[in-house]
Protein backbone atom coordinates (compact mmCIF):
# COMPACT_ATOMS: atom_id res chain seq x y z
CA UNK A 1 0.00 0.00 0.00
CA UNK A 2 1.88 2.57 -1.48
CA UNK A 3 1.26 5.57 -3.36
CA UNK A 4 3.82 6.84 -6.54
CA UNK A 5 5.12 10.12 -6.47
CA UNK A 6 7.27 9.96 -9.16
CA UNK A 7 9.43 7.27 -10.35
CA UNK A 8 11.11 5.56 -7.41
CA UNK A 9 9.25 7.87 -5.31
CA UNK A 10 6.74 6.56 -2.54
CA UNK A 11 4.61 7.76 -0.21
CA UNK A 12 3.84 5.13 2.20
CA UNK A 13 -0.38 5.47 3.38
CA UNK A 14 0.03 2.75 6.06
CA UNK A 15 2.94 3.66 8.11
CA UNK A 16 6.07 1.44 8.74
CA UNK A 17 7.00 2.41 12.85
CA UNK A 18 10.77 2.31 13.68
CA UNK A 19 10.00 0.38 16.94
CA UNK A 20 13.64 0.20 17.86
CA UNK A 21 17.14 1.16 17.00
CA UNK A 22 20.57 0.50 17.57
CA UNK A 23 23.96 2.06 17.63
CA UNK A 24 27.69 0.44 18.44
CA UNK A 25 30.49 2.47 17.65
CA UNK A 26 34.22 2.21 17.75
CA UNK A 27 36.50 4.63 20.34
CA UNK A 28 38.00 6.95 17.86
CA UNK A 29 34.35 7.81 17.06
CA UNK A 30 32.99 7.61 20.92
CA UNK A 31 35.96 10.10 21.55
CA UNK A 32 34.50 12.43 19.03
CA UNK A 33 30.94 15.12 19.72
CA UNK A 34 29.03 12.44 19.30
CA UNK A 35 29.91 9.54 21.61
CA UNK A 36 27.73 9.98 23.87
CA UNK A 37 24.58 8.95 21.69
CA UNK A 38 25.99 5.72 20.44
CA UNK A 39 24.45 2.52 23.09
CA UNK A 40 27.67 1.51 23.46
CA UNK A 41 31.32 2.14 22.57
CA UNK A 42 33.71 -0.80 21.85
CA UNK A 43 37.36 0.61 23.41
CA UNK A 44 38.57 -3.03 21.50
CA UNK A 45 38.91 -2.36 18.00
CA UNK A 46 39.04 -5.96 17.29
CA UNK A 47 35.20 -6.35 19.02
CA UNK A 48 37.07 -9.14 20.37
CA UNK A 49 37.80 -11.09 17.19
CA UNK A 50 40.99 -12.32 15.35
CA UNK A 51 40.54 -10.57 12.16
CA UNK A 52 39.51 -6.96 11.72
CA UNK A 53 36.79 -8.81 9.50
CA UNK A 54 35.83 -11.07 11.75
CA UNK A 55 35.16 -7.60 14.28
CA UNK A 56 33.31 -6.04 11.73
CA UNK A 57 31.19 -8.41 11.75
CA UNK A 58 30.54 -9.10 15.39
CA UNK A 59 29.92 -5.33 15.71
CA UNK A 60 27.41 -5.53 13.23
CA UNK A 61 25.95 -8.89 15.13
CA UNK A 62 25.75 -6.96 18.73
CA UNK A 63 24.30 -4.07 17.27
CA UNK A 64 21.27 -6.10 15.74
CA UNK A 65 20.60 -7.75 18.88
CA UNK A 66 20.79 -4.50 20.88
CA UNK A 67 18.31 -3.30 18.50
CA UNK A 68 16.35 -6.67 19.10
CA UNK A 69 16.72 -6.40 22.83
CA UNK A 70 15.42 -2.80 22.65
CA UNK A 71 12.27 -3.92 21.49
CA UNK A 72 11.82 -7.20 23.85
CA UNK A 73 12.65 -9.17 20.66
CA UNK A 74 14.68 -12.31 19.50
CA UNK A 75 15.53 -12.74 15.94
CA UNK A 76 12.25 -15.34 15.45
CA UNK A 77 10.12 -12.40 15.59
CA UNK A 78 12.21 -11.05 12.03
CA UNK A 79 10.74 -12.03 9.02
CA UNK A 80 13.54 -10.73 7.00
CA UNK A 81 17.02 -9.00 7.49
CA UNK A 82 18.16 -6.25 4.91
CA UNK A 83 21.81 -5.84 5.78
CA UNK A 84 24.85 -4.27 3.91
CA UNK A 85 28.26 -3.31 4.24
CA UNK A 86 31.40 -1.95 2.19
CA UNK A 87 33.30 -5.30 2.19
CA UNK A 88 33.23 -7.17 -1.20
CA UNK A 89 30.61 -9.87 -1.13
CA UNK A 90 28.82 -8.13 2.39
CA UNK A 91 30.79 -10.51 3.77
CA UNK A 92 30.36 -8.62 7.29
CA UNK A 93 26.63 -8.92 7.00
CA UNK A 94 26.54 -12.17 6.03
CA UNK A 95 29.23 -13.73 8.60
CA UNK A 96 27.44 -11.36 11.26
CA UNK A 97 23.69 -12.85 10.54
CA UNK A 98 24.98 -16.45 9.85
CA UNK A 99 23.75 -17.88 13.13
CA UNK A 100 20.52 -15.97 13.15
CA UNK A 101 18.52 -18.32 10.98
CA UNK A 102 16.05 -15.42 9.75
CA UNK A 103 15.69 -14.58 5.95
CA UNK A 104 18.18 -11.95 4.53
CA UNK A 105 18.43 -10.00 1.60
CA UNK A 106 21.70 -8.77 1.24
CA UNK A 107 22.34 -5.12 0.21
CA UNK A 108 25.23 -2.90 -1.91
CA UNK A 109 24.76 0.78 -1.76
CA UNK A 110 28.17 1.46 -0.51
CA UNK A 111 27.68 4.32 2.22
CA UNK A 112 23.95 4.19 1.35
CA UNK A 113 22.96 1.57 2.74
CA UNK A 114 21.48 2.06 5.57
CA UNK A 115 18.65 4.23 3.73
CA UNK A 116 18.43 1.31 1.12
CA UNK A 117 17.76 -0.91 3.89
CA UNK A 118 14.76 1.17 5.40
CA UNK A 119 13.61 1.77 1.72
CA UNK A 120 13.48 -1.95 0.52
CA UNK A 121 12.17 -2.33 4.30
CA UNK A 122 9.40 -0.13 4.43
CA UNK A 123 8.45 -1.60 0.80
CA UNK A 124 8.66 -4.71 1.56
CA UNK A 125 5.95 -4.41 4.90
CA UNK A 126 4.02 -1.86 2.84
CA UNK A 127 3.43 -4.78 0.54
CA UNK A 128 2.16 -7.00 3.30
CA UNK A 129 4.89 -9.45 2.07
CA UNK A 130 6.39 -9.22 6.28
CA UNK A 131 5.12 -7.77 9.61
CA UNK A 132 8.93 -6.76 10.95
CA UNK A 133 12.12 -6.18 9.19
CA UNK A 134 15.59 -5.39 10.25
CA UNK A 135 17.61 -3.00 8.34
CA UNK A 136 21.28 -2.48 9.79
CA UNK A 137 24.61 -1.58 8.18
CA UNK A 138 28.24 -1.98 9.60
CA UNK A 139 31.62 0.35 8.26
CA UNK A 140 35.08 -0.54 10.24
CA UNK A 141 38.42 1.56 9.13
CA UNK A 142 40.75 -1.03 9.49
CA UNK A 143 38.55 -3.31 7.14
CA UNK A 144 37.82 -0.47 4.96
CA UNK A 145 41.43 0.48 4.44
CA UNK A 146 42.49 -2.78 4.17
CA UNK A 147 40.31 -3.02 0.97
CA UNK A 148 40.04 0.27 -0.77
CA UNK A 149 43.57 1.78 0.15
CA UNK A 150 46.38 0.98 2.14
CA UNK A 151 47.63 -1.48 5.27
CA UNK A 152 47.22 0.28 8.26
CA UNK A 153 50.57 0.56 9.31
CA UNK A 154 51.76 1.77 5.75
CA UNK A 155 53.30 5.39 6.06
CA UNK A 156 51.70 7.67 3.76
CA UNK A 157 49.94 11.08 4.25
CA UNK A 158 46.57 11.54 3.78
CA UNK A 159 45.25 14.54 2.03
CA UNK A 160 42.84 16.97 3.24
CA UNK A 161 39.86 16.40 1.16
CA UNK A 162 40.15 12.75 2.82
CA UNK A 163 37.60 11.14 5.09
CA UNK A 164 37.73 8.70 7.75
CA UNK A 165 36.03 5.28 7.30
CA UNK A 166 33.73 5.44 10.72
CA UNK A 167 34.01 2.26 12.74
CA UNK A 168 29.82 2.34 13.69
CA UNK A 169 26.81 -0.23 12.73
CA UNK A 170 23.41 1.16 12.95
CA UNK A 171 20.49 -1.34 13.49
CA UNK A 172 16.48 -0.77 12.84
CA UNK A 173 13.80 -2.74 13.78
CA UNK A 174 10.49 -1.84 11.50
CA UNK A 175 7.13 -2.68 11.89
CA UNK A 176 3.72 -1.99 11.07
CA UNK A 177 2.08 -2.40 14.77
CA UNK A 178 4.54 -0.22 17.15
CA UNK A 179 1.78 2.97 16.62
CA UNK A 180 3.24 6.31 17.92
CA UNK A 181 6.66 5.19 17.41
CA UNK A 182 8.55 7.17 14.23
CA UNK A 183 7.19 6.40 11.29
CA UNK A 184 8.44 6.04 7.43
CA UNK A 185 6.39 7.99 5.42
CA UNK A 186 7.93 8.68 2.48
CA UNK A 187 11.07 7.16 0.86
CA UNK A 188 12.73 7.85 -2.76
CA UNK A 189 15.44 5.71 -4.82
CA UNK A 190 18.27 7.51 -5.44
CA UNK A 191 19.76 7.54 -9.52
CA UNK A 192 23.32 6.57 -10.02
CA UNK A 193 25.18 10.17 -10.75
CA UNK A 194 28.27 11.08 -11.98
CA UNK A 195 29.49 14.79 -12.42
CA UNK A 196 33.01 13.20 -13.61
CA UNK A 197 35.05 13.44 -9.89
CA UNK A 198 37.58 11.07 -10.22
CA UNK A 199 39.85 11.77 -6.99
CA UNK A 200 38.92 8.91 -4.86
CA UNK A 201 40.37 11.28 -2.11
CA UNK A 202 37.20 13.49 -2.18
CA UNK A 203 34.43 11.10 -1.82
CA UNK A 204 32.10 13.74 -0.35
CA UNK A 205 32.48 15.87 -3.98
CA UNK A 206 31.51 12.52 -5.79
CA UNK A 207 28.74 12.22 -3.89
CA UNK A 208 27.35 16.24 -3.52
CA UNK A 209 25.96 15.09 -6.64
CA UNK A 210 23.97 12.67 -5.76
CA UNK A 211 22.54 13.87 -2.55
CA UNK A 212 20.88 16.93 -4.48
CA UNK A 213 19.55 15.09 -7.35
CA UNK A 214 17.44 12.65 -5.10
CA UNK A 215 16.23 15.81 -2.92
CA UNK A 216 15.65 18.12 -5.62
CA UNK A 217 13.47 15.07 -6.83
CA UNK A 218 11.76 14.52 -3.24
CA UNK A 219 10.78 18.46 -3.19
CA UNK A 220 9.69 18.64 -7.04
CA UNK A 221 7.52 15.19 -6.38
CA UNK A 222 6.29 16.00 -2.87
CA UNK A 223 5.65 19.53 -3.53
CA UNK A 224 7.35 20.29 -0.20
CA UNK A 225 10.25 22.78 0.78
CA UNK A 226 13.17 22.29 3.07
CA UNK A 227 10.97 24.59 5.49
CA UNK A 228 8.48 21.95 6.01
CA UNK A 229 11.16 19.89 7.93
CA UNK A 230 13.15 20.18 11.40
CA UNK A 231 15.92 18.44 9.93
CA UNK A 232 17.77 17.09 6.40
CA UNK A 233 20.29 14.92 7.17
CA UNK A 234 22.82 13.32 4.73
CA UNK A 235 24.86 10.43 5.44
CA UNK A 236 28.67 11.28 5.51
CA UNK A 237 29.19 14.52 2.64
CA UNK A 238 31.51 15.30 5.33
CA UNK A 239 32.63 18.94 5.54
CA UNK A 240 33.47 19.74 1.68
CA UNK A 241 30.50 17.52 0.41
CA UNK A 242 28.08 19.08 2.65
CA UNK A 243 29.23 22.41 1.25
CA UNK A 244 28.85 21.72 -2.18
CA UNK A 245 25.77 19.76 -1.67
CA UNK A 246 24.43 23.18 0.45
CA UNK A 247 25.54 25.21 -2.67
CA UNK A 248 24.03 22.88 -5.48
CA UNK A 249 20.72 23.07 -3.76
CA UNK A 250 20.93 27.21 -3.65
CA UNK A 251 21.04 26.63 -7.85
CA UNK A 252 18.58 24.68 -7.74
CA UNK A 253 16.13 27.20 -5.84
CA UNK A 254 16.42 25.57 -2.53
CA UNK A 255 18.05 26.77 0.78
CA UNK A 256 18.65 24.05 3.19
CA UNK A 257 21.37 25.34 5.12
CA UNK A 258 19.35 26.48 8.24
CA UNK A 259 17.67 22.95 8.90
CA UNK A 260 20.77 20.70 7.00
CA UNK A 261 23.35 18.49 8.98
CA UNK A 262 25.54 15.78 8.10
CA UNK A 263 26.95 12.82 9.72
CA UNK A 264 30.37 12.25 8.68
CA UNK A 265 31.00 16.56 9.56
CA UNK A 266 29.31 15.90 13.19
CA UNK A 267 30.83 12.40 13.83
CA UNK A 268 34.91 13.47 14.76
CA UNK A 269 36.40 17.15 15.58
CA UNK A 270 38.44 17.58 12.90
CA UNK A 271 40.79 19.71 14.42
CA UNK A 272 41.99 17.55 16.86
CA UNK A 273 41.36 13.56 15.65
CA UNK A 274 43.07 14.57 12.76
CA UNK A 275 39.91 13.13 10.41
CA UNK A 276 40.39 15.96 7.56
CA UNK A 277 36.75 16.33 5.83
CA UNK A 278 35.05 14.04 8.51
CA UNK A 279 34.05 10.78 8.79
CA UNK A 280 32.45 8.31 6.20
CA UNK A 281 31.18 4.69 5.61
CA UNK A 282 27.69 3.02 5.76
CA UNK A 283 27.84 2.82 9.60
CA UNK A 284 29.02 6.50 9.76
CA UNK A 285 25.03 7.59 8.62
CA UNK A 286 24.01 4.10 10.21
CA UNK A 287 25.00 4.65 13.79
CA UNK A 288 24.22 8.91 14.29
CA UNK A 289 20.47 8.46 12.44
CA UNK A 290 20.19 5.52 15.49
CA UNK A 291 22.31 7.30 17.87
CA UNK A 292 21.17 10.46 17.38
CA UNK A 293 18.81 11.44 15.62
CA UNK A 294 15.85 8.93 15.67
CA UNK A 295 16.07 9.38 19.18
CA UNK A 296 15.39 13.17 18.59
CA UNK A 297 12.15 12.22 15.84
CA UNK A 298 10.93 9.71 18.97
CA UNK A 299 11.19 12.45 21.94
CA UNK A 300 9.17 15.05 19.35
CA UNK A 301 12.20 17.22 19.54
CA UNK A 302 12.15 16.61 15.29
CA UNK A 303 9.29 16.51 13.70
CA UNK A 304 9.43 15.66 10.42
CA UNK A 305 13.33 14.68 9.07
CA UNK A 306 14.78 13.74 5.50
CA UNK A 307 17.80 11.19 6.00
CA UNK A 308 19.74 10.52 3.38
CA UNK A 309 22.55 8.12 3.23
CA UNK A 310 24.67 8.60 0.32
CA UNK A 311 26.79 6.33 -1.06
CA UNK A 312 30.08 6.49 -3.80
CA UNK A 313 29.75 3.29 -5.64
CA UNK A 314 33.65 3.27 -6.00
CA UNK A 315 35.80 0.29 -7.49
CA UNK A 316 39.49 1.26 -6.73
CA UNK A 317 40.12 -0.99 -10.20
CA UNK A 318 37.19 0.98 -12.03
CA UNK A 319 39.01 4.49 -10.37
CA UNK A 320 42.47 2.69 -11.90
CA UNK A 321 41.43 2.35 -15.51
CA UNK A 322 41.12 5.81 -15.01
CA UNK A 323 37.13 5.72 -14.47
CA UNK A 324 34.92 8.59 -12.53
CA UNK A 325 33.20 7.80 -9.20
CA UNK A 326 29.11 6.97 -10.20
CA UNK A 327 27.49 8.06 -6.74
CA UNK A 328 23.92 7.43 -5.38
CA UNK A 329 21.92 8.64 -2.73
CA UNK A 330 18.70 7.14 -0.91
CA UNK A 331 16.38 9.17 0.94
CA UNK A 332 13.57 8.28 3.81
CA UNK A 333 11.22 10.72 5.29
CA UNK A 334 11.00 10.10 9.26
CA UNK A 335 8.25 11.99 11.16
CA UNK A 336 7.64 11.75 14.74
CA UNK A 337 4.49 9.41 16.30
CA UNK A 338 2.68 12.70 17.06
CA UNK A 339 3.09 13.88 14.10
CA UNK A 340 1.98 10.94 12.16
CA UNK A 341 -1.16 10.51 14.37
CA UNK B 1 20.14 25.05 -13.47
CA UNK B 2 22.17 22.13 -14.93
CA UNK B 3 25.11 21.96 -13.37
CA UNK B 4 28.32 20.58 -16.13
CA UNK B 5 30.98 18.22 -15.33
CA UNK B 6 32.98 21.61 -16.21
CA UNK B 7 30.91 23.70 -13.91
CA UNK B 8 30.86 21.19 -11.14
CA UNK B 9 34.87 20.60 -11.27
CA UNK B 10 35.28 24.63 -11.10
CA UNK B 11 32.92 24.15 -7.62
CA UNK B 12 34.90 21.49 -6.22
CA UNK B 13 38.09 23.14 -6.85
CA UNK B 14 36.95 26.15 -4.95
CA UNK B 15 35.88 24.27 -1.71
CA UNK B 16 38.55 21.79 -1.91
CA UNK B 17 40.99 22.85 0.71
CA UNK B 18 45.04 22.39 -0.56
CA UNK B 19 47.60 20.82 0.95
CA UNK B 20 49.58 23.03 3.45
CA UNK B 21 52.73 22.52 1.27
CA UNK B 22 55.17 24.96 2.97
CA UNK B 23 54.01 22.86 6.29
CA UNK B 24 54.33 19.77 4.63
CA UNK B 25 58.02 20.73 2.64
CA UNK B 26 59.34 21.86 6.06
CA UNK B 27 58.17 18.57 8.11
CA UNK B 28 59.65 16.74 5.21
CA UNK B 29 62.77 17.97 4.89
CA UNK B 30 63.22 18.13 9.49
CA UNK B 31 61.92 14.83 9.80
CA UNK B 32 63.31 13.12 5.95
CA UNK B 33 67.21 15.35 6.82
CA UNK B 34 66.43 13.33 10.83
CA UNK B 35 66.88 10.24 8.96
CA UNK B 36 69.29 10.59 7.00
CA UNK B 37 71.72 12.46 9.67
CA UNK B 38 71.00 9.61 11.60
CA UNK B 39 72.38 7.29 8.70
CA UNK B 40 75.16 9.78 8.51
CA UNK B 41 76.08 9.37 12.32
CA UNK B 42 75.75 5.35 11.87
CA UNK B 43 78.41 5.22 9.10
CA UNK B 44 80.67 7.71 10.39
CA UNK B 45 80.73 5.52 13.98
CA UNK B 46 81.27 2.16 11.86
CA UNK B 47 83.71 3.82 9.81
CA UNK B 48 85.38 5.09 13.47
CA UNK B 49 85.47 1.47 14.85
CA UNK B 50 87.57 0.36 11.47
CA UNK B 51 85.07 -0.92 8.86
CA UNK B 52 85.53 0.17 5.58
CA UNK B 53 83.36 2.48 3.86
CA UNK B 54 81.09 -0.19 2.13
CA UNK B 55 80.73 -2.53 5.10
CA UNK B 56 79.53 0.94 6.65
CA UNK B 57 77.27 1.65 4.35
CA UNK B 58 76.15 -1.69 4.22
CA UNK B 59 75.40 -1.77 8.31
CA UNK B 60 74.07 1.55 8.26
CA UNK B 61 71.37 0.77 5.72
CA UNK B 62 70.80 -3.10 7.59
CA UNK B 63 69.98 -0.62 11.20
CA UNK B 64 67.69 1.90 9.45
CA UNK B 65 65.57 -1.13 7.61
CA UNK B 66 65.63 -3.02 10.87
CA UNK B 67 64.67 0.33 12.83
CA UNK B 68 62.38 1.47 10.23
CA UNK B 69 60.26 -2.19 10.58
CA UNK B 70 60.36 -2.13 14.33
CA UNK B 71 58.44 1.13 14.06
CA UNK B 72 56.25 -0.17 11.83
CA UNK B 73 55.35 -3.10 13.84
CA UNK B 74 55.13 -1.03 16.67
CA UNK B 75 52.73 1.16 14.85
CA UNK B 76 54.89 4.30 15.24
CA UNK B 77 56.07 4.79 11.67
CA UNK B 78 52.77 5.82 10.38
CA UNK B 79 52.04 8.34 13.03
CA UNK B 80 55.69 10.01 12.10
CA UNK B 81 55.10 9.61 8.34
CA UNK B 82 51.54 11.22 8.99
CA UNK B 83 53.66 14.41 9.80
CA UNK B 84 56.58 13.75 8.05
CA UNK B 85 55.42 12.83 4.03
CA UNK B 86 57.70 12.10 1.55
CA UNK B 87 60.41 12.30 4.48
CA UNK B 88 59.84 9.05 5.72
CA UNK B 89 58.61 7.75 2.31
CA UNK B 90 62.19 9.04 0.26
CA UNK B 91 64.89 7.29 2.51
CA UNK B 92 65.49 3.99 2.87
CA UNK B 93 62.93 3.78 5.85
CA UNK B 94 59.85 4.26 3.76
CA UNK B 95 60.99 1.30 1.63
CA UNK B 96 61.26 -0.82 4.55
CA UNK B 97 57.88 0.38 5.82
CA UNK B 98 56.23 -0.23 2.09
CA UNK B 99 57.41 -4.18 2.66
CA UNK B 100 56.65 -4.59 6.48
CA UNK B 101 53.40 -3.16 6.49
CA UNK B 102 51.57 -5.21 4.17
CA UNK B 103 53.06 -8.58 5.26
CA UNK B 104 52.00 -7.52 9.01
CA UNK B 105 48.00 -6.90 7.63
CA UNK B 106 48.36 -10.02 5.37
CA UNK B 107 49.48 -12.41 8.21
CA UNK B 108 46.05 -13.11 8.92
CA UNK B 109 45.03 -14.66 5.66
CA UNK B 110 48.61 -17.02 5.99
CA UNK B 111 52.00 -17.41 5.85
CA UNK B 112 51.65 -18.29 2.07
CA UNK B 113 48.95 -16.86 0.73
CA UNK B 114 49.03 -14.00 2.86
CA UNK B 115 52.40 -12.46 3.96
CA UNK B 116 53.74 -14.55 0.46
CA UNK B 117 51.47 -13.01 -1.73
CA UNK B 118 51.15 -9.80 -0.59
CA UNK B 119 54.69 -8.59 1.03
CA UNK B 120 55.23 -6.49 -2.12
CA UNK B 121 52.46 -4.95 -3.28
CA UNK B 122 53.43 -1.61 -2.18
CA UNK B 123 57.16 -2.28 -2.80
CA UNK B 124 56.39 -4.22 -6.38
CA UNK B 125 56.78 -1.46 -8.36
CA UNK B 126 59.78 -0.55 -6.72
CA UNK B 127 61.17 -3.71 -7.35
CA UNK B 128 60.34 -3.94 -10.54
CA UNK B 129 61.18 -0.97 -12.13
CA UNK B 130 64.27 -0.23 -10.01
CA UNK B 131 65.86 -3.52 -11.66
CA UNK B 132 64.51 -2.33 -15.11
CA UNK B 133 66.12 0.79 -14.87
CA UNK B 134 69.42 -0.50 -13.65
CA UNK B 135 69.38 -3.13 -16.78
CA UNK B 136 68.60 0.08 -19.22
CA UNK B 137 71.69 1.83 -17.65
CA UNK B 138 73.85 -1.61 -17.66
CA UNK B 139 73.36 -1.95 -21.37
CA UNK B 140 73.78 1.45 -22.37
CA UNK B 141 76.91 1.57 -20.05
CA UNK B 142 78.10 -1.71 -22.43
CA UNK B 143 77.29 0.34 -25.39
CA UNK B 144 79.01 3.71 -24.69
CA UNK B 145 82.16 1.57 -23.57
CA UNK B 146 82.28 -0.45 -26.79
CA UNK B 147 81.90 2.83 -28.89
CA UNK B 148 84.26 4.81 -26.97
CA UNK B 149 86.98 1.12 -27.20
CA UNK B 150 87.48 0.54 -23.85
CA UNK B 151 87.07 -3.21 -23.96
Amino acid sequence: MVKSLGRGMFHMEQSIYIASCAAIAGKKEGEGPMGQCFDRVEMDSHFGQETWEKAESRMQQETIYTALQKASLTADDVDIILAGDLINQCTSSTYSLRPFGVPFLGLFGACSTMAEGLITASLILSSGAGKRCVAATSSHFSTAERQFRFPLSYGGQRPPTAQWTCTASGAVVLDTETEGSPAISGVCIGKITDLGVTDANNMGAAMAPAAADTLTRWFKGTCRTPNDYDAIVTGDLGMIGGKLFMELMMKQGYEINPCYHDCGAMMFDSLTQDTHAGGSGCGCGGSILCGHFLPLVKSGSIKRMLFMATGALMSPMLVQQGESIPSIAHLVEIVSGKEND
Amino acid sequence: MKITPELYKDMTEQYAPKSKSYVNISFAFLIGGGICLLGEGLLNLFEYFGLDTQEAGSWTSIILVFLSALFTGLGWYEKIARHAGAGTLVPITGFANGVTSPAIEARTEGWILGVGSKIFTIAGPVILYGTAASVVYGLCLQIVRCIMGDQ
